[in-house]
């Protein structure tokens, strides 16, 4: 097989745009993921039980359904209930409410496990659960959230490819509008890769950057 | 000299605390006075329930029977005007708690602040001091205990004696009613044991009502206005330091007294054949 470098030529302009769109997407719904997550983290450490059982049934519906199912109901399900988003806007609440759930179990294990003594010693000078919390336990579960965080951002990122089936134009979309016209879907899945390796790499290679001006504790 | 307790005016009562913890009682209904400006040492054999003693008069571990009273107030309970008892939430055991200062045996210090802020958090984030008041007297607490020199360090850069003092400066900075300490010198090397005995001893001298759970018996005997034995999660006897060291009544104080003796005097000969002390 040979690979037809002059589509390739073609391609790379009409990639750009997709890949700006996929960039947008990633980021915004990054940022949403890792706020939501983080408070249904902490939540999920709450001694509030209903509060505990309500963050617990959201991650348990995010697990337990798959993420192409979740884009759907919130493209499909939400306008009937009189929600209606634009389908870039769609796109990027399901993959934040999906990445949070997830981003929300990372926080409560790494949170939950900071040496037991420290929330001790802050009950000891008086401080609320809340306080404990947000003060003293997250503080130190940073540096070791990132790794798994990255993780989660790095998968919804991926993700963000099922979108095109609700036709955002994001990067594989825009891959599939050339190759239904050009017909070579070989060279253009194999840039597709690329791209994604690419966004991806830069992705992980900030994150370890970010780790490591983390002080251990 | 150690000031004397004309009137017992006590500021920490305990009735029958009670621990169970699962197939084992840990406590068994131990009374306890403390009056102000008292300094009070509790010894007895490891498993004796020392550590929970403290622990539940805290409420860091909630007793499972028993009533403890602060300076009158209720502490871990909640009596309402019907004279009906519940127990308190997390939010009002954080408030009758302000008056009990707690050193723990690992010091606990929070690892991403510094000796400064580690102290002075307690004033700003819990009593709504300002944050360069508190700062201000957590810097006064901290040059108490001689570590004026030291307040931007991260405990990481501190040595285990230094830290140990930098949480009795966390303890006391809210001027509590009573510190309780415990077993303030056994996570720390033989070295830097006595630069944190001596802040302990200069604190009760001041008059800071302390309770303290030790494995230092000359520390107990000199520092002590009374010494507890426990034993079996019960307190078997106490007293005048003098009398407990010196006549113990009780056969099993005498027991274990005779132990620490031993392992004491083990210890010297060790040492002086040059050996590291190994003893446990």
């Amino acid at each position: 097989m040979t690979i037809d470098w002059a589509i390739v030529e073609t391609a790379i302009p009409l990639l750009a745009k997709g890949t700006l769109v996929t960039l947008q997407v990633s980021l915004v719904a990054g940022v949403l993921a890792c706020i939501l997550g983080f408070v249904l983290g902490l939540c999920a450490l709450s001694n509030m039980r209903l509060l505990r059982g309500v963050v617990l049934g959201y991650v348990d519906f995010v697990r337990g359904t798959p993420l192409l199912i979740q884009i759907f109901l919130v493209f499909f399900a939400l306008p009937v209930i009189g929600i209606r988003l634009s389908e870039i806007w769609a796109g990027i609440a399901a993959l934040a409410f999906n990445t949070a759930g997830y981003i929300a179990e990372t926080v409560r294990g790494c949170v939950g496990s900071v040496e037991r003594g420290q929330a001790e010693a802050a009950k000891s000078i008086g401080m609320t659960h809340p306080q404990i919390l947000v003060s003293i336990l997250l503080p130190q579960a940073m540096r070791p959230i990132i790794p798994p965080l990255t993780n989660e951002l790095i998968s919804m990122t991926k993700s963000s490819s099922l979108l095109s089936v609700i036709s955002v134009y994001e990067l594989t979309r825009a891959g599939q509008a050339i190759i239904s016209v050009h017909f070579v879907p070989f060279e253009i899945y194999l840039l597709l890769a690329l791209y994604y390796y690419v966004i991806i790499k830069t992705l992980s290679w900030v994150s370890r950057r970010l780790e490591r001006r983390m002080p251990v504790f | 000299m150690v000031s004397q307790v004309h009137v017992r005016d006590l500021v920490l009562t305990a009735r029958g605390l009670t621990k169970t913890f699962a197939d084992k009682t840990v406590l068994r209904s131990v009374d306890l006075d403390v009056a102000r400006g008292e300094t009070v040492v509790i010894i007895g054999a490891s498993g004796s329930g020392k550590t929970t003693l403290l622990r539940c008069i805290s409420h860091l571990e909630s007793p499972s029977a028993g009533l403890v009273d602060l300076e009158g107030q209720p502490i871990g309970r909640v009596e309402r005007q019907d004279g009906k008892v519940r127990p308190a939430t997390e939010r009002e055991l954080a408030r009758q708690r302000r008056g009990i200062g707690f050193v723990f045996q690992r010091f606990n210090l929070f690892p991403h602040l510094t000796a400064l802020d580690n102290v002075a958090i307690g004033l700003y984030k819990v009593r709504g001091v300002p944050k360069a008041e508190a700062r201000e007297r957590a810097a006064a607490q901290l040059t108490r205990v001689f570590l004026g020199e030291h307040l931007m360090k991260l405990p990481g850069q501190l040595s285990g004696g230094q830290q140990q003092r930098v949480a009795i400066a966390r303890a006391i900075v809210f001027g509590p009613v009573v510190v309780l300490y415990d077993e303030p010198t056994s996570a720390l090397d033989p070295e830097l044991v006595r630069e944190v005995l001596d802040v302990i001893r200069m604190l009760a001298r001041e008059g800071m009502t302390s309770v303290i759970v030790t494995h230092e018996m000359s520390f107990a005997r000199e520092v002590a206005n009374r010494v507890i034995v426990l034993d079996a999660g019960a307190i078997v006897e106490q007293g005048l330091p003098a009398q407990i060291f010196g006549a113990p009544r009780e056969p099993r104080t005498r027991r274990f007294l005779e132990h620490f003796r031993s392992s004491l005097v083990n210890a010297e000969q060790s040492n002086a054949q040059g050996k590291p002390d190994t003893k446990n």
